[in-house]
């Protein structure tokens, strides 16, 4: 090598070399967020963690003990009510991108579903307020509603990609035997999806079960046990942002406790959905 | 340089894919200034020893290299020679044509200068059409040098990809294949290229095509299975097989 | 032959129902469209393009609405969180695509894709607890003193403010920025490296190719992110301080942006032109987020669509 061409090779190397830590450094800085958020949310919340907590409502001023099961059950319930909207929907949507693809439609619902995906969550729950709130009220309805909008895209576009992976081969050779489209749909194709279509529908689960701004919007704070489809329920997610800085311990300690319960809801429907599939989805 | 009668001395070279052997005990020297063909049907090996040539081979997850590969009497798989700097002396063109297409024609054959630190405009122009007239495609190309790449013709863009290897100004060429993607008049264009570089450097080209290999090289040699089964001289390859293998495969009885 | 007419009316059924379903995403967006407009409508003919402009907000007396410093608020958030986050999230998407071998680099997207599925209210818990006492601890001090000369960088320091949600909002969109640069890298085509390694590039002129190869899906990634941090509410309201003004006094000073005021004020406000002026904020919002969405999502479309067989290979 030239004596120019030398010089310049050990400072390539030097570049190579510092980039090489630079890109692992980032690795690390990106990570070490996500270990002290689990790292504090479990140190912070699981010794107040008991029987007791997990089965009474919040507590009111001055009263002591408490516990978070009334958010428990009205997260659940709102979960369940907004799946009954946007899993069908959402599903049916992906069998419609994945069955009809070669429609001019199809790829305009891909396009405005990813999106729509895009959108914040508190415009959706302002969207939610000004349909149902402004009709009946702050209501489990309206969050329901606000979280069904959400989990749409994300489903639609599981379900889609779950469809894909079926073979070509297998409806081929189903339609081949004279059997028609819907049935080899519903009877072959789907039961051939059913693992990756029900991991979609866990994932935009675990989506919702942590958004507060639309809850915020649609439902406000609730005190006390599920009373009616057209009344509030209390929320885990809102009970952190609600309590995190609330002037009583025994309050402060139930935002702690349900972070703890939602991070581990969400990280054990993550873990089962990577342990369900192998394919990756966005 | 010193006067090595070989510009690479292969010795005890086994390559692997993970577990899988593909290359078993190859020996074989390579001359200077003389087209060196490597012949054999597909997955004989015939890449993977090209590119054992360069150190590409490992660049694949999973592959390893066991022996020697003398360039210029040093063995290359030495301990403290760094790949980079060999591959920077040896240049190497692909079986598709793969111009960077987010640069000009002008970057494209500049870059390996620019990698290694030239940055002079006037050295940078010259070795440019130094390097694109040598590859044939000067006249082609000069009036739009800042041109896309990528809208060249496909004999073209190999032309403009051998013309990139030859900017750095190696010490030898390993060509992949490199007529399998272009049509005859292209392929033409690239053999009659490949005649004039063996006067100034080693080329070693891999092919399947065996008249190729007759009408473009001076030495052949004839992999199967991952064996060097027969090296000597195209002709005497060609017209007197010494292994019945060979002559299997040269008169197309396989492969 | 009507065992033929019944297959032929299940078929259209199926077709009808799907495509029925499938249409609705065009009814949900173009409903909320009209239903922001709407709600937004008192505020609109009030105070006009002044509400875009406008730098006061004063429910309880003048009554005036003004949005300008909630969008400067939200852009400048934006701006800091894509300045730390867009390296480090480049950095991860190539550790991911160029650095690391296959296997590991499957485990660590699912872990770098763990950050995305941790909801933003818990990210504001940790801000508050965690992080915001950690900056003004041992970070902001030694950034004061060295940048002090600066507006920038002088005045007290709380440990919420700008730059902290600025911070907390870059670590919330490095898993969305890096996972889909790490795909657009992982979708370069290999003769691209192999060209650039046969010519002697060290790893990172490699990479370098990479980059320059996969650029517009980079743009389309950060972008992306962008829109992700511009709607981000709970885990912003709950560190930025939710102090209404033109300029924060430094980076360490508290504001508030777009989806800040709306988490804050919306349940609180009691007559229809705050309500309606709110419901503008998230009018203004939604468009931003729109904009920024469509053209991420064709830069996207663009760059992956041709590479798309090789990206899952």
């Amino acid at each position: 090598m030239r004596g120019s061409e030398m010089y310049h090779y050990r400072m390539r190397r030097l570049v190579d070399g510092l980039m090489r830590v630079l890109v692992w450094l980032a690795l690390v800085v990106a990570l070490i967020p996500l270990f002290s958020i689990l790292g504090e949310v479990f140190s912070k919340g699981a010794p107040h963690l008991n029987m007791d907590v997990l089965i009474s409502p919040m507590p009111t001023v001055g009263e002591q003990g408490g516990g978070i099961g009334n958010a428990i059950q009205g997260t659940l319930i709102t979960i369940f009510l907004a799946s009954i909207i946007g899993v069908p929907l959402g599903v049916l949507s992906g069998i419609f991108l994945s069955e009809y693809g070669e429609f001019k439609l199809s790829s305009a619902v891909r396009f405005f579903n990813d999106v729509l995906s895009g959108f914040p969550s508190i415009v959706i729950g302002i969207f939610s307020y000004t349909i149902i709130v402004t009709s009946i009220g702050f209501s489990v309805m309206a969050a329901a509603f606000a979280l069904a909008i959400i989990m749409i895209p994300i489903i639609t576009r599981t379900t889609e990609e779950a469809l894909k992976i079926v073979p070509l081969t297998v409806r081929e050779a189903a339609l081949a035997l004279g059997i028609s489209r819907w049935k080899t749909l519903i009877y072959i194709v789907i039961r051939g999806a059913k693992r990756g279509i029900a991991t979609g529908i866990l994932l935009a689960i675990a989506r919702v079960a942590g958004e507060s701004a639309p809850i915020l919007i649609t439902m406000g704070y609730w005190r006390w046990w599920f009373s009616g489809l057209n009344k509030p329920v209390a929320n885990l997610a809102l009970n952190i942002y609600l309590f995190a800085v609330s002037p009583f311990d025994n309050w402060r300690n139930l935002a702690w406790l349900s972070a703890l319960t939602l991070t581990a809801m969400i990280l054990m429907i993550n873990v089962v959905m990577r342990i369900f599939t192998k394919e990756k989805y966005i | 340089m010193m006067g090595h009668p070989y510009k690479f001395e292969v010795e005890k070279l086994d390559a692997y894919f993970g577990e899988k052997k593909v290359l078993n005990n190859i020996n074989m020297k390579i001359r200077d200034k003389a087209v060196t063909a490597i012949i054999g049907p597909s997955g004989c090996g015939k890449t993977t020893l090209l590119r054992c040539l360069n150190r590409m081979h490992e660049i694949i997850p999973g592959a390893r290299v066991h022996g020697k590969v003398l360039f210029n009497g040093v063995n290359i798989y030495d301990d403290e020679i760094d790949p980079v700097t060999i591959r920077r002396k040896i240049g190497m063109v692909f079986q598709k044509p793969n111009p960077f297409p987010m640069m000009s024609i002008y970057e494209n054959v500049a870059i390996g200068l620019k990698l290694n630190g030239v940055r002079e405009r006037k050295k940078l122009d010259s070795a440019v059409e130094r390097a694109l007239k040598m590859a044939n495609l000067w006249d082609e190309v000069k009036n739009d040098l800042h041109r896309s790449g990528a809208s060249l013709s496909g004999g073209q863009q190999q032309r403009l990809c051998i013309a990139r290897a030859l900017a750095v100004e190696p010490e030898a060429i390993l060509m992949d294949e490199p007529c399998s993607a272009l049509d005859p008049i292209a392929t033409e264009k690239i053999e009659s290229l490949i005649r004039n570089l063996a006067e100034e450097y080693a080329v070693i080209i891999v092919t399947h095509n065996m008249q190729q290999a007759a009408r473009v090289s001076d030495f052949t040699a004839f992999l199967y299975l991952g064996e060097l089964i027969e090296y000597g001289t195209t002709k005497e390859l060609f017209e007197n097989p010494k292994n019945p293998l060979t002559e299997k495969y040269i008169t197309g009885r396989f492969g | 032959m009507k065992d033929f007419r019944e297959k032929l009316r299940g078929d259209y059924l199926l077709f009808l129902l799907t495509g029925a379903s499938a249409s609705s995403v065009f009814i949900i967006i173009g409903l909320i469209v009209y239903k922001l407009i709407e709600g937004s409508w008192l505020s609109i003919q009030r105070f006009g393009i002044g509400f875009l402009i406008g730098t006061e907000w004063d429910p309880a007396i003048s009554q005036n609405f003004g949005a300008l410093p909630l969008i400067s608020g939200t852009l400048v958030t934006s701006g800091i969180a894509l300045l730390i986050g867009v390296p480090i999230s480049l950095g991860v998407g190539l550790v991911l695509s160029e650095y690391m071998p296959r296997q590991l680099s499957f485990a660590t997207s699912f872990v770098i894709e763990l950050l995305a599925a941790i909801p933003s209210v818990i990210y504001g818990l940790w801000g508050i607890f965690t992080l915001a006492p950690f900056l003004r601890d041992n970070v902001y001090p030694y950034l004061q003193a060295l940048l002090g000369f600066t507006p920038l960088f002088s005045g007290p320091i709380y440990g919420g403010g700008v730059l902290t949600a600025g911070i907390i909002l870059a670590i919330m969109i490095i898993p969305t920025i890096s996972s889909i640069s790490r795909d657009v890298f992982s979708a370069v085509p290999n003769s691209q490296r192999e060209a650039v390694i046969s010519l002697g590039a060290t790893r990172w002129e490699t990479v370098k190719i990479v980059m320059s190869y996969a650029r517009s899906g980079v743009i389309g990634a950060v972008l992306l992110g962008l829109g992700r941090a511009v709607g981000e509410t709970m885990a912003v309201t709950m560190v930025i301080g939710n102090r209404f003004q033109v300029f924060p006094s430094s980076l360490f000073d508290a504001w508030y942006t777009l989806a800040a005021i709306i988490a804050n004020e919306f349940t609180e406000a009691t007559y229809d032109l705050y309500l309606s002026a709110l419901i503008e904020v998230g009018l203004v919002l939604f468009l931003f987020t729109l904009m920024i969405n469509i053209l991420a999502r064709i830069i996207i479309l663009r760059a992956l669509g041709p590479m798309r067989g090789i990206a899952r290979e």
